[in-house]
C-alpha cells in the first residue's frame, strides 16, 4: 500500500453522520482533508460522488467515492486495520452490525423525525426513539463500552447522542433521555466523550441549536428531497 | 465437529431467500424450518427477542438476525467456499452500497403496489420503476452486479424477482417493459440451481398475496 493516500471527506458540521466518520478518521489516524458542503445549494462535485443519494458523507480515497456513514465505517476498518471498529469474528462482527442497524432503524429515524413532526405523530416517534434507548441500555449494561473495554463500531454509531440528543430535545421541545432508566449510557456518553480522538473537533453544542432552530436544517432536507 | 444450521423463515419472505440462496451457494447443509408468523414459535421468540422476525439464522445455536447481516456472516463464516463480497474494500463498500439501497428503497415502493390503489399505488409503481432502473444502470453490461461471477448483490435483489408476477398484475404493468436487462439478468440467476431451489413459483406468490389482501381487508 503506497504511503500517499488522498483521503478527502465531503461533509457538513452539524452533520451527525459526517461526525461518525471525523471520529474514525481520526481514531486510526488517517490524515484527510475535509470539505465543507452547501447542503442547500449542492455542488456539482458532491453530485458527481454521490450520484444516487446526494448526500454526505461521502469519503474520498485515491479518487474513489464512498457513501452512507455504515458502509464508510467499514471500508475505513478493512483499509486501516489500526484500531479496529469491528472485532474478527464473524459472529460477533454480524453482532455489531445488527445492533448499529438497530441504531439506524429504530432510534436515529425516529429521532429525526421529531424535528419535522409535531404533535400527536411528535409523541408516537419520541416514544420509538426512547423505547430504543431502553433496549440498547440492555444491551450496553455491564460494559464500558458496546465495543468492550474499547470504542467500537456500535459507539461510534450511536455516539452522536452525546451531543445531538440534548440539542434535539431543546429544538422540538421534547424530554427522550431518561437517565433514570438509562444509567449504564448516561455513563457511556460521559465515557465516550473523555476519549481524546473524539472531543477534539466537536461541533458546539450552541452552534447546533442554532441551526436546527432557524430552520436552516429543514430547509437543508427539504432540498434533499 | 459438525455444524448446526437452521433457518427459520415463511416462504414468501424475499429476505429469508436471501439467506436461503446464500446458504446453498456455500454447499452448507441446514435445516429449513417454515414459522407461521400468526403463530410465532418459541423458538423465533428466543431468538429473535428484539424484532420477532423471520428470516433468523441459527448457527450452533446462535442466532443471526436481518438478512442482509445474515448473508455476511454466511460468507465470513464460511469464508473458504464460494465467496460472495469482493476481496477489494472499495468493491465490498460498492456492493454493500447497492445491497442497502435495495433495502431502503426497492422494498418500501414494492408494497405500496400490493397493498394500495390508484394515487398511492401510481407513486408506488413509479418509485419502483426508477429504483429498477438505477439498478439496471449499476449493472450495466455486466452478467452479474458481482462483475463475472454471482455474488452478494445478486443474492440481495434477485429474490424480488419471485415477486414480480404479483407487482405487474396488481399494479397492471410490466417491468420487463421496463427494464429488460434487468429480466435478462433474473432469468440468468434463475438458470442457477441456488436460486431455483430457493424463489417460489411467481403464481403461488400472488395466491398467497391475494389471500392476504382479503386478510388484511385489502379489496
Amino acid at each position: 500500500m503506497s504511503n500517499v493516500q488522498e483521503v478527502k471527506l465531503l461533509g457538513a458540521w452539524p452533520s451527525p453522520f459526517v461526525q461518525r466518520i471525523k471520529w474514525a478518521l481520526n481514531l486510526k489516524g488517517v490524515e484527510y482533508e475535509y470539505l465543507e458542503q452547501d447542503l442547500i445549494n449542492k455542488g456539482t462535485f458532491l453530485v458527481q460522488c454521490n450520484p444516487v443519494h446526494k448526500k454526505v458523507p461521502v469519503l474520498i480515497h485515491n479518487d474513489r467515492p464512498i457513501a452512507e456513514s455504515l458502509i464508510i465505517l467499514e471500508y475505513l476498518d478493512e483499509t486501516w486495520k489500526n484500531c479496529p471498529l469491528l472485532p474478527q469474528d464473524p459472529y460477533q462482527r454480524a453482532m455489531a452490525r445488527f445492533w448499529a442497524k438497530f441504531v439506524e432503524d429504530k432510534f436515529t429515524e425516529p429521532i429525526r423525525q421529531v424535528l419535522f413532526v409535531d404533535g400527536e405523530n411528535q409523541e408516537k416517534e419520541v416514544k420509538k426513539a426512547k423505547d430504543a434507548l431502553e433496549t440498547l441500555e440492555g444491551e450496553l449494561k455491564g460494559k464500558k463500552f458496546f465495543g468492550g473495554e474499547s470504542v467500537g463500531f456500535v459507539d461510534i454509531v450511536l455516539g452522536f447522542i452525546s451531543i445531538w440528543l440534548e440539542v434535539i430535545e431543546e429544538v422540538a421541545c421534547v424530554k427522550v433521555f431518561d437517565s433514570q432508566k438509562c444509567p449504564s449510557l448516561a455513563k457511556w456518553m460521559e465515557d465516550f466523550l473523555e476519549i481524546k480522538e473524539i472531543k477534539e473537533n466537536l461541533p458546539e453544542r450552541e452552534n447546533l441549536v442554532y441551526f436546527y432552530k432557524i430552520g436552516q436544517f429543514k430547509l437543508a432536507m427539504a432540498a434533499k428531497k | 465437529m459438525s455444524d448446526e444450521v437452521i433457518l427459520l423463515s415463511i416462504w414468501p419472505s424475499m429476505f429469508g431467500m436471501r439467506v436461503q440462496i446464500a446458504l446453498e451457494e456455500k454447499g452448507i447443509e441446514y435445516e429449513y424450518k417454515e414459522e407461521d408468523l400468526a403463530n410465532k414459535s418459541t423458538l423465533l421468540l428466543k431468538m429473535n427477542p428484539i424484532h420477532k422476525k423471520v428470516p433468523v439464522l441459527i448457527h450452533n445455536g446462535k442466532p443471526v438476525c436481518e438478512s442482509s447481516i445474515a448473508v455476511q456472516y454466511i460468507d465470513e463464516a464460511w469464508k473458504d467456499k464460494f465467496p460472495l463480497l469482493p476481496t477489494d474494500p472499495y468493491h465490498r463498500a460498492q456492493a454493500r452500497f447497492w445491497a442497502d439501497y435495495i433495502d431502503k428503497k426497492i422494498y418500501n415502493a414494492s408494497r405500496k403496489i400490493w397493498e394500495t390503489k390508484g394515487e398511492d399505488q401510481e407513486v408506488g409503481k413509479k418509485e419502483f420503476i426508477d429504483c429498477l432502473k438505477v439498478l439496471e444502470k449499476a449493472l450495466g453490461d455486466n452478467p452479474y452486479f458481482g462483475g463475472e461471477e454471482f455474488g452478494f448483490v445478486d443474492v440481495e435483489l434477485v429474490p424480488f424477482f419471485s415477486w414480480f408476477y404479483t407487482y405487474e398484475t396488481c399494479g397492471n404493468f410490466s417491468i420487463e417493459a421496463e427494464c429488460p436487462k434487468l429480466i435478462a439478468w433474473a432469468k440468468r440467476c434463475m438458470e442457477r440451481e441456488s436460486v431455483s431451489k430457493s424463489l417460489p413459483a411467481p403464481q403461488k406468490v400472488y395466491d398467497f398475496v391475494l389471500q392476504l389482501k382479503k386478510t388484511m381487508g385489502l379489496e
